[in-house]
């Protein structure tokens, strides 16, 4: 076990004028953690999501610091903008809620997965399109679909391969925006399982925000309930949901219809 | 030397729904389980039995004193321990059987037992093979290896549940109920593993209502109507 956290971020806030989105979050996530984001809309998950990812700058809070492949720590606000968009494309992978703003609608599926690769210097065309194909064959998309560009696939299979573009340059941490919204429960289930084994065989860390509490306790090993901007209880996965101490995580917890 | 030792933990409920009520269910819980030893918890039902275990796993956080566990290297105190303390201790040292399987969609059986051992290092193979020895010593049939356990018998699930907590060979072990829904010769295969794990040097802390087994297995009893809170 690795004893430097991976990424850490202290006291993210956000205003959106005088809306407040996130106030006063912070974590620190560890190799192979995955942590889970959850509560209702509107409570900021997803703004927390895109501050620790680098897509929305902080109103406050600017402490975001990430432990780099060679073992130095960034600070993400410093680096240079090139230098962080590198990281996003390799080191990183974001999964959209809409497979659409994750994808290249009108690109092949081999060209969605081997454009990250080529982005980490991969020039070789036929290796680049072996690994495409295998990576298809990882998330259950049948290889000869491979030439096809997204806009024919089915919805699930559009997630799939989202998934697959981001795990292909073998990123070390996986920010993931309701992987499963929108999808029909047997579609989320086989969609669940795949990224359950992938980030577990792969040692991913991962931060997924959702407001499904059956996810939730699926993929992560701890959990943040955030409510009206704020984190409001954290810790185990298991222990949060089981042993709840705050009203709203008690309301939340108990509002689960049994299957 | 001791693997387990509880002292003076305490335990409420708060249940804001319910207008903040406040629900005492253990109080002043001490005990220990030395390497080798078999503590079972005895008392009625709804006196704090499960939760113990519940809180010794983590799943529950203690409101007041300390669960310390030896496994190798330093000792790890429940109460005070990060989640990753928690969570690595868990997959190296802790092992936890319920009666009830939390089963995933779409993995099958054979995938779901050797899980635990992957997860602490095992190659894939090795474990599998270990698993399907697993599932064979509890008379799981063949044909339902690589299938989902969803669809199993209660007892079905039980047994695939026993052959994942009890395949990794844990220091420790927390069992609630492991021969509830048994046959009688899948229960006694549970007993010998417990004595076989016994041997090994692990500290199991149990609760079993079978009489029969409890006195197989049984080193010290621990009564937690002791400790149970007059509710």
């Amino acid at each position: 076990m690795n004893d430097e956290p991976l990424l850490i971020a202290e006291g993210l806030t956000k205003y959106y004028g005088r809306r407040l989105g996130c106030r006063d979050a912070s974590l620190e996530l560890y190799e192979g953690e995955v942590m889970a984001v959850v509560g209702e809309s509107g409570s900021g998950k997803t703004t927390l999501l895109q501050m620790l990812s680098t897509q929305i700058e902080p109103s406050a809070g600017r402490v975001l610091l990430y432990r780099m492949r060679d073992g130095s720590v960034q600070d993400l606000w410093t680096m240079s903008e090139p230098a962080r968009r590198f990281l996003l494309r390799t080191d990183w992978g974001y999964v959209h809620q809409d497979p659409q703003l994750g994808l290249r609608m009108g690109v092949s599926a081999g060209g969605n997965v081997g454009e990250r690769l080529m982005a980490v210097g991969q020039r070789h065309y036929g290796d680049i399109r072996a690994t495409a194909a295998d990576w298809l064959s990882r998330v259950e998309i049948p290889r000869s679909r491979i030439d096809n560009t997204p806009r024919t696939y089915s919805g699930g299979m559009r997630q799939r391969l989202q998934i697959a573009r981001n795990l292909v340059t073998a990123p070390r941490l996986i920010f993931m925006d309701e992987p499963t919204g929108g999808l029909d429960v047997s579609v989320q289930a086989r969609l669940l399982d795949l990224l359950r084994r992938i980030v577990a065989e792969m040692r991913i860390a991962a931060i997924i925000v959702t407001h499904d509490l059956a996810v939730a306790r699926l993929l992560s090993n701890r959990i943040m309930v955030m409510k009206d901007g704020q984190v409001i209880e954290a810790g185990l996965t298991d222990q949060v949901l089981d042993d709840p101490h705050q009203p709203y995580t008690q309301l939340l917890v108990s509002s689960i219809l049994p299957a | 030397m001791t693997a387990l030792t509880l002292s003076d933990v305490t335990k409420t409920f708060t249940m804001h729904l319910q207008g903040g009520l406040r629900l005492p269910v253990l109080r002043n819980v001490s005990f220990a389980a030395a390497p080798g030893e078999c503590v079972v918890l005895t008392g009625p039902s709804g006196a704090g039995k499960s939760s113990i275990l519940k809180l010794i796993y983590g799943n529950y956080r203690c409101d007041s004193g300390h669960i310390l566990v030896s496994a190798g290297g330093s000792p790890v105190d429940i109460a005070l321990a990060e989640p990753r303390e928690i969570l690595a201790l868990r997959q190296r040292a802790l092992g936890y059987v319920t009666q009830f399987l939390r089963a995933v969609p779409r993995v099958s059986a054979l995938d779901i037992v050797a899980e635990p051992l992957i997860l602490k290092g095992t190659p894939r193979e090795d474990a599998t093979a270990r698993a399907a020895m697993m599932l064979r010593r509890f008379n799981v049939p063949e044909r339902l290896w690589s299938l989902p356990p969803a669809t199993f018998s209660g007892g079905e699930q039980q047994r695939i549940n026993l052959a994942r907590g009890l395949l990794p060979e844990h220091p420790i072990l927390l069992l609630d109920e492991p021969t509830a829904s048994l046959d009688a010769n899948n229960r006694a295969v549970v007993v010998d593993i417990i004595r076989e794990r016994k041997a090994q040097s692990a500290a199991i802390i149990a609760i079993v209502h079978d009489e029969s087994v409890r006195d197989e297995i049984a080193d010290v009893g621990v009564d937690v109507t002791y400790f149970a809170t007059a509710a």
